[in-house]
């Protein structure tokens, strides 16, 4: 069989809804195509070039991830929660820690919070790199700009590696703390790696930003309105591109967010183009928060001595923890009975909810924007799935 | 914000509302309220819309299974014995039906305050599981009211588009149910150890040897 009849296979003709003489084209992309940045489908309906229907298709990674957790102790989901969203383990941890520390009312030590921000926004910064990158790489530029991104990206690895044992998948933080202190040399190692990447910004902006390719295929497109991000329970640079000023990090000043003087940045038009400016901007305002951590952070202890993380019971109840995550705010429910096991373990998947207006914007747009709409939305299908 | 004072003015927008605070004992002090099934859209849409509260956003929408417990009474009973009228305490066992719940963590983007969490609850787990949908007060809850009946099985009425979202459309179970059995889905292993071997054994006394 040809290459053509094999792809041939997937397309159905239907009368056009218009009563026209042309015809609707249904295609079912993915879920083995690469935009989708992993196994997900959508079933799209097309007039021409245009998309008139498009459906979501979810489930492929399912692995039921919170019935999981209820038959485990609640530390033995800490390194489970690494493998949702797996480009940013280490948030992953905190909003997961961040619960459970609410659920059991523990108290978390100064030095573990500085080190809860630093590594937060290396992750952040690492996040951001790569999915501008992705989101080239989507629109037909090959190479360049992704290499660009994982060159940045390995140097905060690195230091991942170097601190929790794991470049991706960290287990870093646990309830009341972190893990591991800081090895000899590391903070001025990661001082070097965030001093420098400024200037890799502005490379990256010099190469992409006045591009007129990356404008002509992102001004304009994928628009998301303020009023249907909100009602949609959008969050993250999307929710800001879109112009809405909510960061959790400012309304719910978690952890010691307070203390740092960094800026929200908001998107005017509610566009690709500006979900990919949010993002860049967002990366120079962690920077300011790193500098501001690096310099400011106290020696101590990075445990609270009073909590006991094996056989670890929380009084009965229930907590709901929430976190700014790279791609949105990550949430975790937990309801404790007093056993050592959650009753019920929920987790609140930014991807999964953005996706929820992918039809509405790809609506009316030609089937080549469904990629690039894809790719600014930042969805990892570990967390869309679970 | 205070939940007594929000239960209040919601019970005096919303006519004929009713209303319970569940309690948390947990140190994070997050109360809820249970609202009624026939209410439910009016107090949503109130807390969404009215100008001073502002819940314009849905955050989280969960399932929980509360599967029924063994009640023991011990109930005292008059019995005729020996002729004689006597009361005898006997010890009376009944099962209660359980329920199904859902949970709403409800945020104001505008006003920046939260959360206010909802519940509802089903009457049982087998037959009379529905409730109504906030799906069109918020949207943000569409593709959660829909992973809730996929694995809960919770049917929410006057969801546009209720269908399974992570199983796919021929299954049959509820897997996050406490009470779901795994299919017997078992594959030949050469050299089967622990709770494979287990398995093993099980299926095969089952099917008789195949």
């Amino acid at each position: 069989m040809s290459a053509t009849t094999a792809a041939t296979a997937h397309f159905t003709l239907k009368p056009s809804t218009d009563g026209g003489e042309g015809q609707l084209l249904e295609v079912s992309m993915g879920p083995q195509h690469p935009s989708t940045h992993g196994v997900f489908r959508m079933d799209v309906a097309l007039d021409g070039e245009r998309v008139v229907k498009l459906k979501p298709v979810f489930g492929y990674l399912h692995r039921n991830h919170e019935k999981i957790a209820e038959t485990e102790t609640y530390l033995g989901s800490m390194p489970y929660t690494d493998r949702l969203d797996y480009l940013c383990s280490i948030t992953n941890n905190w909003a997961y820690a961040l619960a459970v520390e609410k659920l059991a009312g523990i108290q978390v030590p100064e030095r573990a919070e500085y080190l809860r921000v630093i590594t937060g926004e290396l992750t952040r910064l690492q996040n951001h790199t790569s999915v501008i990158g992705f989101l080239l790489q989507d629109m037909g530029a090959s190479g360049t700009p992704l290499m660009y991104a994982f060159r940045e990206r390995e140097k905060v690895l690195d230091l991942f590696e170097s601190l929790t044992g794991s470049r991706m998948m960290c287990n870093y933080m646990r309830f009341g703390g972190c893990r591991a202190d800081m090895p000899a040399g590391w903070l001025q190692q990661a001082q070097k790696v965030v001093e420098a990447f400024p200037r890799f910004l502005d490379e990256f902006e010099r190469l992409l930003s006045g591009n007129e390719i990356l404008m002509a295929r992102t001004q304009g497109v994928g628009v998301l309105s303020k009023e249907l991000a909100v009602d949609a329970g959008i969050t993250g640079p999307m929710l800001r591109g879109s112009g809405v000023n909510y960061d959790i990090r400012k309304v719910d000043k978690y952890g010691i967010y307070e203390r740092f003087s960094f800026k929200v940045p908001l998107g005017e038009h509610g566009d690709v183009y500006d979900r990919y400016m949010v993002r860049l901007l967002e990366m120079r305002e962690s920077v300011k928060i790193l500098q501001q951590a690096i310099r400011d952070i106290p020696p101590g202890p990075i445990m609270d001595a009073k909590t006991k993380i094996r056989g670890f019971r929380p009084k009965a109840g229930e907590a709901y923890g929430r976190t700014e995550s790279p791609k949105g705010e990550l949430g975790f429910y937990l309801i404790s009975d007093g056993s050592p096991n959650p009753y019920r373990y929920r987790v609140r998947p930014p991807s999964l909810i953005n996706l929820t207006v992918l039809e509405d914007m790809c609506l009316g747009q030609n089937v080549a924007d469904i990629v690039v709409i894809l790719g600014s939305i930042d969805f990892i299908l570990g967390e869309v799935d679970r | 914000m205070n939940l007594e004072t929000i239960k209040s003015e919601i019970e005096a927008n919303v006519p004929g509302c009713r209303l319970e605070i569940v309690p948390n004992n947990s140190p994070s002090g997050q109360h809820s309220l249970l609202i009624d099934h026939e209410h439910a859209l009016f107090v949503a849409s109130f807390l969404r819309d009215a100008a001073h509260l502002r819940f314009d956003y849905c955050s989280n929408v969960t399932g929980i299974d509360w599967p029924g417990k063994e009640i023991t009474e011990k109930v005292k009973i008059k019995k005729i014995l020996d002729g004689v009228e006597q009361e005898v305490e006997e010890i009376q066992k009944t099962q209660s039906a359980g329920h199904l719940e859902a949970v709403y963590h409800l945020y104001s983007m505008e006003k920046k305050h939260g959360p206010v969490i909802l519940r509802m609850r089903t009457e049982d787990r087998a037959v009379r599981i529905h409730l109504p949908s906030l799906t069109p007060i918020w949207r943000s809850a569409e593709f959660q009211e829909r992973e809730i009946f996929d694995l809960y099985g919770i049917v929410f009425d006057g969801h546009p588009d209720l269908r399974r979202i992570l199983m796919w459309d021929g299954f049959e179970d509820h897997p996050m149910r406490r009470d779901y059995v795994e299919p017997d889905d078992y594959e030949y292993e050469p050299t089967p150890h622990d709770a494979v071997l287990q398995k093993a054994k099980q299926h095969l006394n089952e099917t008789g040897g195949r």
